[in-house]
């Protein structure tokens, strides 16, 4: 099947305006009237249920943690952009636009990305509303910092904690919509799945984590904010409690997931210290504004103090390769070429995985104290983790799954092929293509929700009669019984093996074979191991307890359980785009270590249709069409 | 770095099966802990053990493990978060602690925050404390330019300091009395600083105070135990301009 | 919530009925130091001159310091009972950083020094704990007139090992009491920062420290025969 967008036409700066006013409106005497399911309660969930409860509809918000506020988006350190162009140094929404494209080696949408360029500039003056404390400088005025390979200061930041401020900005709105009664908050729930009458999303089925009963909650509209997948590493940055779980039973509900090979590693993370590990610590990208990566050049070095190692016999392999992006090349350009270094057996630390990053030279010219004020609380953080001192010697850094652009399939609208079914921020697929640039996964989930959900959705409600299926439907009673099902057969397995060490062996499946660096010969053992592993996994896992209790252990079981299912379609789309293009790199496809893309064949996105576990799932393609930025090969030489 | 050395532990955990559960300590060994063990990390290898002895796991709170989602929450040997300066559990490292140490886990322990399960408490009174007043009551959309008012950096920085707080609740299982003063008064000061929480100022400190006395904590004697046990710093200088905000707020 | 039942505003109650007891304690260790002899007439001159007030002065200093002091214990005792209960279970190592003993035991000290109150008032104030030397019954001349024995009442008193014994001790309970009291008061009413707040803690203790080397001086000189009637 094509795949039809539904993006507006005419010229890209009208897209937004011209689409919002072609937006059916609901009557707001009749909003009240209209059940909201929000799952998720990060930038763009907590965004969306605030805004959503504000216009009037009655919503009904979920989150797997204790607290609202403690959605992953809270981890962000860099910033946010936006293309205010306070500097005065050139930008616009246009280049921000560009840059996006560029940056996402043109697998996004155009008008997605010039939507999200445009409400760029909402979103800072609605969290400095908020009392979001962004840096200012002694005038007052809104500090600016250049992030991640862009060329203009367009990123805004709050210390070190930008996602923290902002996460907590979206939650002290949500929570004065929740003293107002339009939101109702449902805290240590768990999506499990996803209710769909007649081919419309009616409702969610949820367990709560406390007392371990099934409830259902029927709405006019579910939207998923639930995040993106790359724990299907076991080891990375995200949250031990992020899963693809709400958006894999969507998907195995009909809903399309789309390019799930995109999955970003970033470059400077902390690297692994032991197998016991249970994940990994990002640092700061703008810690590669004033570091430099080098690995020593002789391998004879390599058990040297780096201190030790004189300048000359010192590899800066990015400042070699990139001379003109240097230490500040993107993110997948960045995590290779630390790969490539390491391959080479240059690599530093346990297991010869790490390369350094040096502020030695930022030191020597700027002072101790401004790096201090600068990465003060990342050098910290650098401490409590290795016991090493940055300021003295350098840090080591390696890359580790940090994000995933590809996520469910989404229209303009944000509406899946479910209708009905809305997905919000990192869980759609939608703008970052098969890369992202730093500090713009934050603008992405607030822009999803505070200036486009609202718009959006109000369009699909105005089509459709309020409270038209209810709990006692059928449906819902299916569910929680398919639902109670898996987690009695989880519970009944009594095996040998705890879930903990099946993740550990799909995580290293799928970092070794589908991780910084792809080829057929890899993904076909991944596509083999994988579902034995699932087989293995339903036959031999330990759980204990039971399931009318609070048990982390059958909460993890279930999530891995929904992991070793994606982990293959994650591999298939991987083996199925013959083409390097940004996070996905197919090493058939490169040019001397540059990513090749094929845009004969592949400039579309890949959305895959669930046809059943173990099952060949079916690919739709949505081609792409660039009228605005004319493809062309990404060079940051 | 690449010592092998490695150490055991005698943990003295406190279980409880429920809220109902009148609960008791128990005693584990961890065994093969190295010091790049974080202490969550040190949990997560005495529970795959007991896993595999059929038993039930220790059960705690945690999520990002990388000391800003405020999630987890553990009092070690009486200190919230073990007593490092400035340091959450799950960034608490085991090399803070010798072979054959003997280590007490307990869960946060305040009127307000009621024992969900071993070292989980519920700690949703402090979410009632934001609703009661915690933001500035702004529209999505419709708002000023970011530039549109000055903020002297001075200020922006000094309410940042008060927004570092990640809500985990140690300023409460701290303080003796059990009090929520240094987390209101956090969220209090930092939109009192600013120009744009200033119009609120007011019913915001009577209501937020007043939600934190109707949730059961108690008040504060000023022992600054808060501050001690704050993973972020947060000083109890903010509890002092919550109070003078509160004065203020009887002649407004 | 009324200001009377608010969390803030019982302390600061609190705090500002405490730190007027702090100001009278200042002044009625300057009024008492006339012992020494830096007034002319001494103690009995000192006291001579309070009695000739008018009585409405007098009397209705009395009754706002009775005031001060019946909200200071009402509130002390509600909040203390409020905040036992603040943490239902102790924990099994109690390692405390910041707290300090004092801090800890305000409501014992409080309780001592309310005690001590009532004995002191008996004491020199009623005069009927050793009625023999009450003072109002011992006239002594003093310029032209027949004044009240204060001096007298006072070091027979304090020939007394247990008498001394009970106030020195009670000045114990008043340093610790106020060594954290008079920083917290700052504190409550918002009169402090990171950077004064360590200082007025130190200011605290050193004002707590010269009130209880003040009130302590005068049983312990008269006690040792230094300071003779």
């Amino acid at each position: 099947m094509i795949l039809d967008g539904k993006c507006p036409t005419g010229p890209i700066e009208q897209t937004w305006d011209k689409h919002r006013f072609d937006l059916k409106l609901v009557n707001p005497a009749n909003k009240r009237k209209y059940n909201v399911i929000v799952v998720g309660t990060g930038l763009a969930g907590g965004a969306a249920a605030a805004s959503l409860g504000e216009l009037g509809y009655n919503v009904q918000a979920f989150c797997y943690q204790d607290s609202p506020r403690r959605a992953h988006s809270i981890a962000a350190q860099g910033g946010i952009n936006a293309a205010k162009n306070y500097p005065n140094d050139g930008d616009s929404i246009y280049r921000l636009f560009y840059d996006t494209i560029k940056g996402g080696d043109f697998r996004a949408r155009e008008a997605d990305v010039w939507r999200l360029a445009q409400v760029s500039n909402n979103i800072i003056d609605q969290c400095v509303a908020q009392g979001v404390p962004f840096a200012r400088d002694y005038a007052g005025y809104l500090d600016n910092r250049s992030f991640g390979g862009a060329q203009v200061s367009r990123t805004f930041f709050a210390r070190g904690q930008t996602g923290q401020q902002l996460l907590l900005g979206a939650y002290s709105a949500l929570s004065r919509q929740i003293k107002a009664g339009t939101v109702k908050m449902y805290d240590r729930r768990e999506m499990l799945d996803l209710v769909v009458v007649d081919g419309v999303a009616r409702g969610i089925t949820v367990r709560n984590l406390v007392t371990g009963e099934m409830e259902s909650y029927a709405a006019d509209a579910v939207c998923l904010a639930t995040g993106g997948y790359v724990n299907v590493f076991y080891l990375s940055t995200n949250a031990m409690g992020c899963s693809v779980t709400a958006n894999w039973k969507a998907h195995k509900k009909g809903a399309f997931f789309a390019n799930p090979c995109y999955t970003q590693i970033h470059p400077t993370c902390i690297p692994q210290a032991g197998d016991y590990q249970s994940k990994l610590t990002l640092m700061s990208e703008s810690l590669r504004n004033d570091g430099r990566c080098w690995v020593p050049k002789n391998k004879a070095d390599l058990g040297k103090h780096p201190n030790d190692i004189p300048e000359a016999d010192r590899d800066y392999y990015l400042e070699r390769k990139y001379p003109s992006f240097g230490n500040l090349a993107p993110r997948d350009i960045a995590s290779r070429a630390a790969k490539e270094q390491c391959d080479d057996g240059r690599g530093v630390g346990p297991g010869g995985r790490g390369v350094y990053l040096d502020f030695s030279s930022a030191i020597k010219r700027v002072g101790a104290d401004t790096i201090k004020e600068r990465y003060g609380n990342l050098f910290e953080m650098y401490e409590k983790i290795t016991d090493e001192d940055a300021y003295k010697r350098p840090m080591r850094m390696y890359p580790a799954p940090h994000y995933s652009m590809g996520g469910l399939w989404v229209d303009y609208n944000l509406m899946s092929n479910i209708p009905g079914l809305f997905v919000l921020g990192e869980a759609n697929f939608s703008v970052h293509g098969a890369n992202r640039l730093g500090a713009s996964a934050l603008m992405q989930g607030l822009a999803d929700g505070y200036f486009v959900i609202p718009y959006t959705i109000g369009g699909y409600l105005a089509t459709v009669k309020p409270g038209q299926v209810g709990v006692d439907n059928g449906e819902f009673k299916k569910s929680i019984e398919d639902v109670k099902a898996e987690q009695d057969k989880l519970l009944g397995i009594n095996g040998k093996k705890t879930v903990f060490e099946f993740m550990r062996e799909l995580g290293g499946l799928m970092w070794e074979n589908c991780g910084m660096a792809r080829s057929k010969e890899s993904l076909e053992v991944n596509l083999k191991k994988i579902p034995a592993l699932r087989e293995e996994f339903w036959k031999n896992v330990k759980v204990t307890g039971s399931g009318a209790e609070l048990n982390q252990q059958l909460e993890n079981a279930g999530r891995t359980a929904d992991f070793l299912e994606f982990g293959e379609l994650l591999c298939r789309d991987a083996y199925h785009r013959n083409e390097s293009c940004g996070g996905h790199f197919r090493v058939e496809y490169q040019d001397e270590g540059e990513a090749q893309r094929d845009d004969v064949n592949y400039c579309y996105v890949g959305a895959w249709e669930y046809k059943g576990v173990g099952k060949e799932p079916e690919l739709h393609k949505e081609p792409l069409k660039f009228d605005n930025v004319h493809l062309a090969v990404r060079s940051y030489k | 770095m690449s010592d092998h050395k490695t150490m055991t532990l005698t943990l003295i955990v406190w279980r409880q099966k429920n809220a109902n559960d009148p609960g008791k300590f128990e005693t584990y060994t961890a065994k093969n802990i190295t010091e790049h063990h974080s202490f969550l990390e040190m949990l997560d290898c005495v529970n795959e053990d007991l896993i595999h002895a059929g038993k039930d796991p220790i059960v705690f709170d945690h999520d990002c493990r990388e000391g800003i989602c405020g999630m987890c929450s553990q009092v070690i040997n009486g200190a919230p978060h073990g007593g490092q300066d400035r340091t959450t559990v799950c960034q608490l490292h085991m090399r803070k602690f010798k072979d054959g140490d003997t280590i007490y886990i307990e869960p946060w322990r305040a009127r307000a925050f009621p024992i969900v399960r071993d070292l989980i408490v519920d700690r949703s009174a402090l979410d009632k404390i934001t609703q009661a007043g915690g933001y500035t009551s702004c529209h999505t959309g419709g708002v000023a330019d970011g530039n549109a008012i000055l903020i002297p950096k001075t200020i922006a920085d000094e309410a940042m300091d008060a927004a570092e707080c990640v809500g985990c609740g140690a300023c409460v299982a701290g303080c003796p009395n059990g009090a929520a003063m240094l987390y209101t008064g956090a969220k209090v000061s930092q939109l009192a600083l600013l120009p744009q929480g200033k119009a609120e100022a007011a019913q915001r400190v009577k209501n937020m105070t007043d939600a934190m006395t109707e949730c059961g904590f108690g008040n504060c004697t000023n022992h600054y135990e808060c501050m001690a046990a704050c993973p972020k710093g947060i000083n109890v200088k903010f509890i002092a301009r919550m109070n003078r905000e509160f004065i203020k707020a009887q002649f407004a | 919530m009324q200001f009377t039942s608010s969390s803030i505003g019982r302390k600061i109650l609190m705090a500002i009925t405490g730190q007027a007891m702090v100001l009278f304690a200042v002044v009625h260790l300057l009024g008492n130091s006339s012992i020494f002899g830096w007034l002319n007439g001494g103690i009995n001159a000192y006291a001579e001159h309070l009695h000739s007030m008018p009585l409405p002065i007098i009397l209705g200093f009395r009754l706002a310091l009775l005031a001060i002091v019946c909200v200071h214990i009402w509130f002390g005792i509600q909040l203390t009972l409020e905040n036992r209960g603040g943490r239902p279970r102790q924990y099994a190592v109690k390692s405390t950083q910041k707290a300090t003993f004092a801090s800890e035991n305000m409501i014992w000290t409080g309780v001592l020094i309310g005690l001590f109150l009532l004995y002191h008032l008996a004491h020199f104030t009623f005069q009927i704990i050793s009625p023999e030397t009450a003072a109002l019954k011992n006239l002594v001349p003093l310029h032209s007139d027949l004044v009240p024995n204060v001096l007298g009442m006072v070091v027979a008193g304090f020939k007394n090992f247990f008498v001394s014994f009970i106030y020195a001790g009670a000045m114990v309970a008043l340093f610790l009491h106020l060594s954290h009291g008079i920083q917290s008061f700052f504190q409550t009413i918002g009169w402090s920062n990171d950077r004064s707040q360590p200082l007025l803690v130190k200011f605290g203790t050193l004002v707590a420290l010269a009130l209880f080397l003040g009130y302590v001086t005068i049983p312990l000189t008269i006690f040792a025969g230094i300071l003779k009637g």
